[in-house]
Order: structure tokens, then C-alpha cells, then sequence
């Protein structure tokens, strides 16, 4: 459990980081949450290690009516706790309290996270859910890349060569609109057997015209279903969330494992759907 | 008197140390000494065709690289076989490193040594091992299907068959007027202490003798082990069990192959050597316990009673035999638990597969024993439409049957012959914690929230305290401080305070004044080792026997100075005075002085007891014949045969019927372990139990793949419960001495999570309606039982019968 020999470099800027990236198997390190495990178990070994935690710039929560730009070096428990965040876009937080433990969170960022693109981490899904995107830092420049042109497959991404994710854009969620999150996991804060991001919009006469749905540990890349068609026109009141739990079911094509069948997570989607919406729907009636 | 401790609930006064991060542990000790990794085999089951060690032999640091080529003498054979038995008719066991083919994946080949641990695995990965893989064996039914052989000079895969019996079964069942048959399985779970393995070993060239540190629950055995094993003169070895951090039963296994290979490198390079297992390691190399399958036959009358027992099991002992057949034997004994059975017969196998093997994990045999029971008793009233409690009740051996002779023989040899317990008393405490007669209400009310709740209860019988012996050891110093050494070993239990507690009680001297060492063989080197709950009962009573040693002679020698009869004497807060009489006293610190007659005055205390120093009595000796210098005392304490504590616990559960989710809302427990040293202690001890029987019940299991590859083997997938999943335990002591030992003490030490399995079982199957014949179950599966159309059904409710 000790990591093969590998170098370590902590550059002060974005240019010096992207020079060092350059190097056959360099790789990123922020928090270190997934990745030093992976080196301890020798699942990974890279050459060098290029800890961006020095390069100043970098660990900023900004929030503007458009959204929410979360920097790469924002640990979990700072979006957790970030009551601006939250009210732009309330999914942040929500998704966050379902981040691991505590010990985790101080340490683990939110972006590092996305990079790492593990179908069962939570933010992955939030970004998708939100139709966010990510700013990468290249030696061309910075490219945003749409968090649908992002997952590429578990653990993998489209970026590929010398870049650091600099920071992760959660659109604000529009008017009339509410959301809420929910897992089931084994033991409290353990990756989620099956998790749950939803997103209710009403239109004017408060009738429901959007829902979207988003699964943690469903699938192999994090995905958006539109649930829509199930409940829409229906008043909150009318709105028959079974219905939409139905269609979720029929949409997804989870895997087992060790922890759960395929079976008992289509089920979950359904069960996990249907709670999530109607809280959902209650909010967007507020909002 | 303000030394009487016996019985209080005394803060554990290792806990500062443990808790602040000045334990010392293996890895802890011996900076800068050279680190050992393995190379471990990939494979369940193949033949070695070849180690090539070239490419590994130009890392910088590279100290030593061994193989199987490399064992000499002893260590050239196989492990030995701990505890032989009859029974044990295939022992195997492998060898410090794997000679021509390994039988499980973990199993070492390749031990390598170098300046640091980083270098070994370093080292680890250049070496190229090649196998011809061989057919695998996992699970108890291929092993008993034997369709292929782990050992090939075992092709039945049996490496014992444990079989006892009280009466003719056959007849007895034939004649009951009800039967029913079933069978049901449990699943592996491990002990894994928070501190795995590890040992440290320094050679002393000149003086030609070994020190080692080992992580162990036997110090004691593990020298003797290593001196046979390393061809060393006994009183050469000295073995240290340093601070523990759990042992949970994995560490009374030894000696365990880096126990030998370790020190064996030390003595080969002359240089301090260094290993600490390693989390993965302990997973696939160390020891798993609790898989079995049970076949049950039970025989009952209208009333319940249950007329005949017949329990044919199959017990997984994995790869090796090394602890013989002690899980099994320990399973087929203590099923019985707290029941009168007029006739039973047991006949368990114990087989092989190419698994991690399979020893004593707390409990060890007794959790599966108590879910073979408490599961007939559920189901015999399930079928008279009984009341589950009621049930039970009726089949309690009673108050005046004791000492009860069940006519079997226990893992000590000797028979099972309960010595004291009340167990109509401990029932109705149980029925009144959980509040049993009320659960009606409660299943309504969680009803109304959504839920199913459901309510279980297990009772158990726990031999504890078995021999051969253990010893102690007080001495009172000049400076008044008494020291206190058991060669047992500590893995957190908290003994350096109930012996504490033990000693200033029968010497009446502060607690603050009394030191306790354990698992030192440089100052004790008779001892057996710590399992089997018997720390307490062993070393405790031995360590009494001790303290009343050394009280003895204290009152003598204090008597002729105070020139008063020995009656006429107490020790209180460290001061021998003549009871009523003021004034007339002796610090025992002053006796410990007197007891040792000087020639030299090395310091004031001493000036004391040299021959000068007052009137002496020319007409004897300054030692007495028979007589010896120093106010110390050992003593042994060697039982006739085991004690045995019992208890009942009840479960509440909730489920959740659209995720399947299942919540312990309650967890009630009634707990007799005899005469209490520390309650404290005690329910420390009941609630770390409780904690590992809901792992075993609702998240740990050992998932090897068909290859014999162990999934999970890390802390993400191998689920142990946090705090977060571990209910509140609501606890009520019962105290029934034990009439066997002077202190009339059971152990307390595995009873918490011995019937965690079948109470939890039956309150999910309470709940939801459905029969549970195998556990572990988790929400997945419970979800796949209940929409199974042809999982049998079982009535929810007493009084209805199926």
C-alpha cells in the first residue's frame, strides 16, 4: 500500500503547470481524494504528480445571476456551506451534503471531482443536470467545454494533453423552478447505491413545463433524462410524479454490483424520482 | 474503605494514551529498521513453475529477496497445527512461504527486505512469479460437492468430521409428535482490527538472543513458537505484544508466517527488520470466519418443547487447518445455548476451499450456533401460532438445574457442564426492556410513517474462561508502587484498569500506586493468550490470588514489627495499622522494605532494612527457611473447566418498503457475565459487540468471485458499520456468580455480538413476512425476496398460525 516512486512538482502558475503537464504521465493533483488512493493501491502511477494548490486564482466561489463558477482548488465543504451559491443554484449544496464525510469534504474539491469523472460521484451529475460546463486550461488558451462534450466514459474525459480544469460553470436555476437531491447509499455518506438530481419548471399559470433527471451511480457517464412529457400542463396539485418515476425507469440502464443489482437501481430511479419531484415541485411553486 | 474498587465503574485509564496518539503500536516501534514486503499469490489455487527474482535485483535498496529455496530446518516444514483433535482427521497447513503450490490468493511466496517499505513493493512488482493455474474450490457446497480437491491428497475436501450426541436422535424424532426440517446459511465476515499485523524484530549478535514485537493475542506462544521454529534456546526470545489495536480473535493465530520470517531475517542480515501488515493483506492473508450451512431437523410437542435436536453443517475452514477445529467444535457446543434438548446430535464437516482460512473472529462458532437455535425456536412457534418468547420459555433450562450437564464435550476438552445462570431472569428483563408486549402500538405507529417494523430476540449461552491456566504477579516496591504483570495479552479490553481495580481492591492500596504489564514474556513468561472472553476470569483471579500472596506476607512481616496478631491487621490507602488503634500502622511501602534484608544502603528506604539499622534476632536467619526476599507474590489460576455467562437481546427493526432499506431502531440487550469488575468496561465491551453482530447481520460479507477472487477486499466495498448504522444499546445486567473461581467472574468479551445475527434476522422476517435462510442480507437482496413469488411465507404476528 506504499505508491511506486513518482515525481512531485508544485508549479506557482497556470503556464508552469501546463509546461509540466506536457511530461508522458504527468497528472493533476488538487485534493487528492480519488487519486491518492489509486497510487497507494499502485492502480495508478504516474511519473510526476502536479499539485496546483500553490497557483493562486484558483480557489474562488463566484456567483452572478447567470450562475455559479466554482474554481479548482474549492474544497466540498466551501460550495457546501456557500449561501450565495445556494440560492442561485440550490442543487449545489444539496448535492454537496451527500459528498463522502466531512473528512472528505475539507479536503476534496468540487472540480476535481468532475475531472475525475466517476459516474458515482455527485457532481458530475449536478453539472449535467444543470447544463453547466468547464473551463480548461490548455497552452492554446482556455476552452469551455460543455459538460456534454466533457464524460466521455467512467473516468474519462474528452480532455486529453497538457490541461488543468480551472473551474466548473452551474447555470442558475431559472424562475419558477425547484430542485432537490437524494440518495440511498449503504452506510451514511458512502458512495450512493442510487442517487437522485431533479429540476421542476413551471410556466406562467404555474403548470408544470419542465422535468429533468439526473442518477449518481446509474449508467456510465452521467446523463439528463426529460421526464416532461409524464406531467406536463398538470398543475403541482394534479401532477401524477408516479408517472414520471415510471418513465424514469424505462430510461435508465443501470448495472449491478457488489452492493445493488441492476433490478433493485431501477427500482431506486423510481423511487428516488418520484420523492425528489414532488419535493421539487413544492419549491418551484416558491421560486 | 476508599481502595474498594471491586465492581465501579473506574474510567479506563489506558484510554488518555490510546486516544491522544501515544500508543505504541508495531509501527511505531524501531525507526530505521529494514522493511519486509511480500509478493503474495494472484491465484486461488495453482502450481509455482517459476520465480525469477533478476529484474528486482538492481532496485537501489534492495537488502534480501527469500524463497521457499531459502527455508532451512524447521522453517523448511509445514506451519504447525495448533490444536490437534481426534477429529481432525486431514490436517493441513501451509508453509512460512509457498512451496510448489499456493492455495488461496494472498498466500505469500516472496518475501523481500529493504531499507524501506516504499523499495519493497518496489521490489514486490519486479519480481515475476509464474503459475499453472489448478481448479478452485469456493464456497461450502462446491466443497462439499468435491467436484475438485483443494489439497490433492484430500479429494472429499474434509478435513474433519465433528460429530457428538447425547441420545438416539432417530428414535426421539420419530416419536415427537411435530418436525420440520431447514436449512439456512451465513456468510464470511473478518475481524479487522484497526491495526492489522505487524511485527519487529532485533537480533543482539554478541549476546546471540532475539527481541521481537509482534501484534499478537499469545506473546507467550509465539516465543516458544519461534525458538522451535528458528532452532533458538527459549530463554533467547523475548516476545513483546506492544499496545494492540484489536485483535478481535485473528492475532491468536501464530505464529503466522511473517512471525517467523521476520526475525529469521533479522538474525540472517543483523540488522532490525520491520513489517506491518498492510489493509489489503489482512484481507486476502490473514483470517475470515462464519461461513457454514446448517441442516436442521428439529423434534417438538404441542406445548413447544422441544423433544430432539439433529444439526447436520458444513463449516468453510478455507485453505489450512492451523487452528484446528475449534470454530466448529465451539458452533456444535454452544448451540445448545440456554435450552434443556432432551436429545442432540451434531455432526458438522469441516471442508476445504481455496480461501483465506477460517479461524476464531469474536463470537468464534458461537453466532452461527445461536442463529441455528434461535431460529428453530422461531420457527417452532411460528408453527404452534406460539408467542416467540413464550417459546423460548419453555425451554430454559431453570434456576435449580444448575450446574446443567448437556453430556458434551467443549473446545477445551473438557465437559459442557453449566456452572450457574438464571435465564427465566434474563428473559423477563428482555421482554421488559425491548417492551415486547407492546409492539403492537409501535408496528402501527411506524405503519402511519410508512414503515414496517419488526421485532427479534436471540438468547445465548457463552462458554468463557477456558484453561489450561493463566498466572499473575504483584510486587510492592519500596517507593510503594506495586507492579502487576499476566502474561495474557491486551488489545484494548481495558485490563490495564479491571486488574488495576482487582489489585488495589484485595491489597487496599490506591489505584493510582498499581502498575499493570501484560504480554511481556521478560516479565512473564507463563501464559496462555487472550480469547475465548477469559482475560478477566484467568488472569483476573490469577492476579487475585496474587494480590492475597502477597497481603499474606505483607500482614506478617507488618505483625511482627507492630508486634500485633495478624488478625488484628487491615491495609488501607497503602497503610497496615491495628484495626481500632490509631497510630499503630506501617506503610506497606515500608513492609516492602523490611521484606528485602540489605547489606547496602543504596538509597534512604533502604537504610531501612540494613543490619544496622535496628534490633535484629540474632537467633534466626534475616530470610526465614522456606521464606524468600521482597513483599511479591505469583500465583496461577487453572479452572476445572470453562464458565459460562449468558444473555438475551432483542432487535427493532424498520424497513423501508419502497427501497428495502433496513434501520435497527432499537437494540436492547440483558447481559450476565457473573460478578462485575467494571461496568464500565462491561457495556464498552457489549456495545463493540453489538457493533460488529449488526456488521455481520445487515453489511459484512466476504464476496469471492468464482475464481476465488476476494472483490471487496478494501474498505470501500467491504462494508463495516459506522457509528452512523450502529443502533443505541440499551443495556440491563444480570449477576449470577460463577461458583468456579474465586471471584466468581464470567467473560465478558465476545457475548455483544453472538446473537446480533438471529435476533436481527428474525425481526426483518417479523416485519416483512418472509422467511430469511441466509444472512448477511442487505436491501438489494431483501428486495429480491420479497417480490420472489415462491419465497415462503411466515406469519408476522404471534397467536397466528401458518
Amino acid at each position: 500500500m506504499k505508491p511506486a516512486p513518482f515525481g512531485y512538482a508544485d508549479p506557482t502558475s497556470l503556464d508552469e503547470a501546463l509546461t509540466l503537464l506536457a511530461e508522458d504521465g504527468a497528472k493533476v493533483l488538487a485534493g487528492g481524494q480519488s487519486l491518492l488512493p489509486l497510487l497507494s493501491m499502485r492502480l495508478a502511477s504516474p511519473a510526476t504528480l502536479v499539485d496546483i494548490n500553490r497557483i493562486p486564482g484558483l480557489d474562488s466561489v463566484a456567483v452572478s445571476g447567470d450562475g455559479v463558477r466554482v474554481g479548482a482548488l474549492v474544497r466540498h465543504v466551501d460550495l457546501l456551506h456557500h449561501a450565495e451559491a445556494a440560492r442561485v443554484q440550490p442543487l449545489l449544496a444539496r448535492a454537496t451534503a451527500n459528498v463522502a464525510h466531512p473528512a472528505i469534504r475539507n479536503r476534496g474539491t468540487t472540480v476535481g471531482s468532475i475531472a475525475h469523472a466517476d459516474p458515482s460521484g455527485e457532481m458530475t451529475s449536478v453539472l449535467a443536470l444543470t447544463g453547466g460546463s468547464v473551463t480548461v486550461a490548455t497552452p492554446g488558451g482556455p476552452q469551455t467545454v460543455d459538460w456534454a462534450d466533457f464524460f466521455v466514459g467512467p473516468l474519462e474525459t474528452s480532455v486529453h494533453g497538457p490541461a488543468v480544469v480551472t473551474e466548473a460553470f452551474f447555470p442558475a436555476l431559472p424562475p419558477r423552478s425547484g430542485t432537490a437531491f437524494e440518495e440511498v447509499s449503504r452506510r451514511k455518506g458512502d458512495y450512493a447505491v442510487c442517487g437522485a438530481g431533479v429540476t421542476v419548471t413551471l410556466d406562467e399559470d404555474s403548470r408544470v413545463s419542465s422535468v429533468r433527471a439526473a442518477y449518481i451511480s446509474v449508467g456510465l457517464v452521467p446523463e439528463v433524462h426529460d421526464l416532461t412529457e409524464a406531467v406536463a400542463g398538470r398543475t403541482v396539485a394534479e401532477a401524477d410524479w408516479s408517472a414520471a418515476a415510471d418513465l424514469a425507469r424505462t430510461l435508465v440502464d443501470p448495472d449491478g454490483d457488489l452492493h445493488a443489482s441492476a433490478d433493485y437501481r431501477r427500482l431506486l430511479v423510481g423511487v428516488l424520482t418520484e420523492r425528489t419531484l414532488a419535493r421539487a415541485a413544492e419549491e418551484a411553486q416558491t421560486r | 474503605m476508599t481502595t474498594k474498587l471491586f465492581g465501579e465503574p473506574v474510567r479506563r485509564r489506558e484510554d488518555l494514551r490510546l486516544i491522544t496518539g501515544r500508543g505504541r503500536y508495531t509501527d511505531d516501534i524501531g525507526h530505521g529498521a529494514l522493511a519486509a514486503a511480500f509478493v503474495r499469490s494472484p491465484y486461488a489455487h495453482a502450481r509455482i513453475t517459476g520465480i525469477d527474482v533478476n529484474g528486482a535485483l538492481d532496485v537501489e535498496g534492495v537488502v534480501a529477496v527469500y524463497t521457499y529455496e531459502d527455508l532451512v530446518g524447521p522453517m523448511a516444514e509445514p506451519l504447525p497445527v495448533l490444536i490437534p483433535h481426534p477429529q481432525l482427521t486431514a490436517p493441513r497447513t501451509g508453509y512460512p512461504l509457498a512451496r510448489d503450490v499456493v492455495q488461496h490468493v494472498g498466500e505469500a511466496v516472496v518475501m523481500v527486505v529493504a531499507t524501506d517499505r516504499y523499495v519493497a513493493e518496489d521490489v514486490c512488482d519486479r519480481i515475476v512469479v509464474t503459475y499453472e493455474e489448478l481448479p478452485v474450490v469456493v464456497g461450502v457446497d462446491a466443497a462439499r460437492e468435491a467436484a475438485h480437491a483443494v489439497h490433492e491428497d484430500v479429494p472429499d475436501n474434509v478435513a474433519a468430521r465433528h460429530h457428538q450426541e447425547t441420545g438416539d436422535v432417530e428414535a426421539a424424532l420419530a416419536a415427537s409428535t411435530h418436525t420440520l426440517s431447514f436449512t439456512q446459511y451465513i456468510e464470511r465476515s473478518a475481524c479487522m482490527p484497526m491495526e492489522g499485523k505487524g511485527v519487529h524484530a532485533v537480533w543482539d549478535h554478541d549476546d546471540a538472543s532475539l527481541r521481537v514485537h509482534t501484534s499478537t493475542q499469545a506473546s507467550t506462544s509465539v516465543r516458544a513458537a519461534i525458538a522451535a521454529k528458528l532452532q533458538l534456546s527459549l530463554e533467547k526470545v523475548e516476545v513483546v505484544a506492544p499496545d494492540v489495536g484489536g485483535g478481535f480473535g485473528v492475532k491468536i493465530v501464530h505464529p503466522w508466517p511473517e512471525e517467523l520470517l521476520v526475525p529469521m531475517a533479522a538474525i540472517a542480515l543483523g540488522q532490525p527488520v520491520h513489517w506491518a501488515e498492510d489493509r489489503r493483506e489482512h484481507f486476502i492473508s490473514s483470517a475470515h470466519e462464519r461461513e457454514q450451512r446448517q441442516e436442521i431437523t428439529v423434534g417438538y410437542d404441542d406445548e413447544g418443547r422441544v423433544t430432539a435436536l439433529d444439526v447436520r453443517g458444513w463449516h468453510d475452514n478455507g485453505a489450512y487447518t492451523p487452528y484446528g477445529i475449534i470454530v466448529p467444535i465451539v458452533t456444535a457446543t454452544q448451540l445448545v445455548g440456554p435450552y434443556a434438548i432432551p436429545v442432540y446430535r451434531v455432526r458438522i464437516d469441516s471442508v476445504y476451499t481455496n480461501t483465506v482460512i477460517v479461524t476464531p473472529y469474536r463470537g468464534a462458532g458461537r453466532p452461527q450456533g445461536c442463529y441455528a437455535m434461535e431460529r428453530t425456536m422461531d420457527r417452532i412457534a411460528q408453527d404452534l401460532g406460539l408467542d416467540r418468547a413464550e417459546v423460548r420459555r419453555r425451554n430454559l433450562i431453570r434456576p435449580d438445574q444448575f450446574p446443567y450437564d448437556h453430556h458434551l464435550t467443549f473446545q477445551d476438552g473438557r465437559p459442557v457442564i453449566y456452572d450457574s445462570g438464571n435465564y427465566e431472569g434474563l428473559l423477563d428483563k428482555l421482554v421488559a426492556l425491548v417492551g415486547w408486549d407492546s409492539m403492537d402500538a409501535r408496528r402501527e405507529e411506524a405503519a402511519s410513517r410508512g414503515k414496517q417494523l419488526g421485532v427479534g430476540m436471540a438468547m445465548y449461552v457463552e462458554g468463557t474462561g477456558p484453561g489450561p491456566y493463566e498466572g499473575g504477579h504483584v510486587q510492592v516496591l519500596g517507593s510503594g508502587k506495586v507492579l502487576v504483570s499476566t502474561g495474557l495479552t491486551s488489545q484494548g479490553q481495558g485490563h490495564e484498569t479491571a486488574f488495576a481495580q482487582i489489585v488495589a481492591h484485595e491489597l487496599g492500596v490506591p489505584i493510582e500506586d498499581v502498575e499493570v504489564t501484560t504480554g511481556d514474556t521478560r516479565r512473564f513468561g507463563y501464559a496462555v493468550g487472550t480469547f475465548a472472553s477469559r482475560a478477566a476470569v484467568m488472569s483476573g483471579n490469577a492476579i487475585a490470588l496474587a494480590a492475597r500472596g502477597v497481603r499474606a506476607k505483607a500482614l506478617r512481616i507488618a505483625a511482627d514489627v507492630l508486634e500485633a496478631d495478624v488478625e488484628d491487621l487491615e491495609i488501607d490507602e497503602g497503610l497496615v495499622q491495628v484495626k481500632g488503634t490509631p497510630g499503630a500502622s506501617i506503610p506497606l511501602r515500608t513492609v516492602a522494605v523490611l521484606s528485602n534484608p540489605l547489606r547496602y544502603a543504596f538509597d534512604e528506604a533502604a537504610r531501612q532494612a540494613t543490619q544496622f539499622a535496628g534490633p535484629g534476632d540474632d537467633s534466626k536467619p534475616p530470610v526465614a527457611v522456606g521464606d524468600a526476599p521482597g513483599l511479591e507474590h505469583v500465583d496461577y489460576y487453572s479452572p476445572i473447566r470453562s464458565t459460562f455467562a449468558s444473555g438475551a437481546h432483542a432487535a427493532v427493526v424498520e424497513i423501508d418498503p419502497t427501497t428495502w432499506e433496513i434501520d435497527v431502531v432499537d437494540y436492547a440487550v440483558v447481559h450476565d457475565c457473573g460478578n462485575i469488575v467494571n461496568p464500565m468496561i462491561v457495556e464498552g465491551q457489549v456495545h463493540g459487540g453489538v457493533a460488529q453482530g449488526v456488521g455481520g447481520a445487515l453489511y459484512e460479507r466476504m464476496a469471492y468471485d468464482a475464481d476465488g477472487q476476494l472483490q471487496n477486499a478494501s474498505f470501500m466495498d467491504f462494508l463495516m458499520p459506522y457509528a452512523s448504522e450502529v443502533p443505541d444499546v440499551v443495556i440491563d445486567h444480570q449477576e449470577t456468580p460463577s461458583p468456579l473461581n474465586p471471584l466468581g467472574l464470567k467473560g465478558a468479551g465476545e457475548a455483544g455480538v453472538i446473537p446480533g445475527t438471529a435476533c436481527i434476522a428474525s425481526a426483518i422476517e417479523d416485519a416483512v413476512g418472509r422467511r430469511i435462510a441466509a444472512m448477511p442480507i442487505s436491501p438489494t437482496e431483501l428486495y429480491d425476496l420479497v417480490r420472489d413469488p415462491d419465497a415462503e411465507r411466515v406469519p408476522t404476528r404471534e397467536g397466528a398460525p401458518a
